[in-house]
């Protein structure tokens, strides 16, 4: 049964509602990091205003989850509705992947392990301005293949950016297969923390759970955090969990009003 | 033009305190004057390029002006994604700098030679791009373009002690450099290149052939009116450079004759062979390649005399 709180499930609303408009997939990447995405715009990240100097930095390095965000954005009335309706229409700044023109996104993605080195440079700005703000990275645990985010992991750890966090949405797939048997990561935590971050591994679909996590981490002193979040491919829809095919599969009618329904049940 | 670059880096962040260096393990003993004078803007990176364009990045959007040096393979190639994605992409005040361009790195052989930098680079809308023919160009080239608001790439060279004769510092964006004026054939230099190209052009006044040589410095924003303006003056026009042919200034000249309707005739000078595994000291490499002064005085020779009648010298050659 799913646990979401009401932001969380109304991201999920608007996710398959979305997909199903546009005709897209991307479907499951995005339920994944509902509660995560959900528990930051609602509870943790400070943004006072556009132009403020201790607002904080959201980067969304597995970009082609970005309708989670979009759904956030909206929500949080950052975005207008009819922006939101535009998602991967032709002539919208809502595409598959965030860009940066979208008033919002701070850094634009879709390229697999750079957004943690931008979320690092953006880290090692605030504290040189002598800011508060914080910075958050979601990558996926498909993007750990890529070596490029190791640089970036390696660095943090050695400029102590504990103002930077990095969420890892362990669902344990990638694009053509699952994570354990394309190229294994396990054990992921270790690893992070051999890296010398300061990690945590928690439930990622548990909003309480995430919650609680943020609010007990160190933004000004320590280790960069990581955050490892288990979570379930395709949450809440329960014939897309942990199933390869809505990596990329647009749903069919049928399918859609199921989704719906279980989204609905669960909100 | 290192020293030249960290002198004027220096000045720069005296003023300026967005300023910051980051380097790619590179760069001992020329970059330590900087180090020394700001070590809180002062970051090695370590031998992670492709994370130091990231950071780059990120230290970017928040308002500093990032300059990120390594040897233009590395500065440029290997984070290449990085800066499209990341500087470009958010058009961002990143300073990338590539020293080393050509065959700089000699004996280092064909991992340490920039030989499509410019390629790559010029061919992404909304980057400068900027190859100074000698220090005192690099260093105007510097001051007109550091406060810029989008990326710039410098390709820089080891060299800090050829002058190109004529040029006298000038820089302008956007703009190409007439060194000289002649009347037969024109030579259309990029960067560190020039030298070698202004010898010959010496050479070849000795041997009766009237040599315009320009030098480009500002790949991108292209010269391109400065560019159509003097080809359209001669009827047998040299590109020289020490880098691919396909992409470089021989593919801009080629592409502002063609767009301009020109009807002079183009020799692209620069790299033509893939690399065999053999290398040398740079002087050995331009010889090997072609682009020698000496070498580049028998090419446009022979051009002039396989042209002839339609080259009409303003004097006879020898």
């Amino acid at each position: 049964m799913l646990k979401s709180n009401d932001f969380s499930g109304k991201i999920r609303k608007i996710i398959i509602e979305q997909c199903k408009r546009a005709n897209v997939g991307h479907i499951g990447s995005a339920l994944s990091i509902a509660d995560l995405v959900g528990v930051l715009y609602d509870s943790i990240l400070k943004m006072p205003a556009d132009d403020h100097n201790r607002r904080d930095r959201f980067i969304l390095s597995k970009g082609h989850a970005a309708l989670a965000v979009y759904a956030a954005l909206f929500l949080k009335k950052m975005i207008s509705l009819e922006q939101l309706n535009g998602y991967c229409a032709d002539g919208s700044l809502l595409g598959v992947h965030p860009e940066h023109f979208l008033k919002g996104v701070d850094f634009s993605s879709g390229s697999l392990g750079q957004g943690l080195s931008f979320g690092a440079g953006a880290a090692l700005a605030a504290r040189m301005q002598k800011s508060a703000r914080r910075v958050f990275v979601l990558v996926s645990d498909g993007e750990c293949n890529e070596g490029a985010l190791w640089e970036a992991v390696m660095f943090s750890a050695h400029h102590k950016l504990a103002n930077l966090t990095a969420i890892i949405d362990c669902n344990g797939q990638q694009a053509f297969g699952y994570t354990k048997d394309v190229l294994s990561l396990d054990p992921l935590a270790q690893r992070w923390r051999a890296f010398g971050w300061d990690v945590h591994e928690i439930d990622g679909n548990d909003p309480k759970a995430i919650k609680d996590t943020f609010e007990a981490l160190d933004f000004s002193s320590g280790s960069p955090h990581a955050i490892i979040a288990r979570t379930v491919f395709g949450k809440g829809v329960s014939y897309m969990q942990s199933q390869i095919k809505w990596h990329y599969w647009p749903m069919s009618d049928a399918e859609y009003q199921q989704a719906l329904s279980e989204i609905k049940d669960n909100e | 033009m290192r020293k030249v670059f960290v002198k004027t880096l220096l000045e720069l962040a005296q003023k300026d305190e967005r300023i910051m260096l980051l380097t790619g393990d590179l760069g001992f003993t020329v970059l330590e004057p900087f180090r020394d004078a700001f070590p809180k803007r002062f970051f090695n990176c370590g031998v992670a390029e492709q994370n130091m364009a990231g950071i780059a990045t990120g230290l970017a959007e928040a308002g500093f002006i990032p300059f990120f040096y390594s040897i233009v393979t590395f500065a440029v190639l290997r984070p290449y994604e990085f800066i499209r994605n990341g500087a470009i992409l958010h058009q961002l005040p990143v300073r990338i700098v590539g020293v080393g361009g050509g065959f700089e790195y000699g004996s280092a052989g064909i991992t340490h030679y920039g030989l499509e930098d410019i390629a790559v680079m010029r061919a992404q809308p909304g980057i400068t791009v900027i190859a100074p023919a000698d220090s005192a160009q690099a260093r105007s080239a510097i001051l007109e373009s550091w406060n810029l608001p989008g990326p710039v790439y410098y390709r820089l060279s080891k060299d800090d002690r050829t002058v190109v004769s004529g040029l006298n510092g000038e820089f302008a964006l956007g703009r190409a450099q007439v060194v000289r004026k002649g009347k037969d054939v024109a030579i259309i230099s990029l960067g560190g290149i020039s030298a070698e190209a202004a010898a010959a052009a010496e050479k070849l006044l000795l041997l009766g052939i009237d040599v315009s040589l320009v030098v480009i410095a500002s790949v991108h924003p292209a010269p391109r009116e400065d560019l159509a303006r003097i080809i359209s003056g001669h009827s047998l026009v040299f590109t020289v450079e020490e880098h691919y042919i396909n992409g470089g200034i021989g593919s801009l000249a080629a592409e502002v004759i063609a767009e301009n309707g020109l009807s002079a005739r183009l020799v692209r000078l620069g790299v033509k062979q893939g690399y065999n595994g053999v290398s040398g000291s740079q002087g050995y490499m331009k010889k090997i390649n072609g682009l020698s002064a000496e070498a580049i005085c028998r090419a446009i020779q022979k051009s002039c005399r396989d042209d002839t009648p339609k080259v009409k010298l303003s004097r006879k050659a020898v």
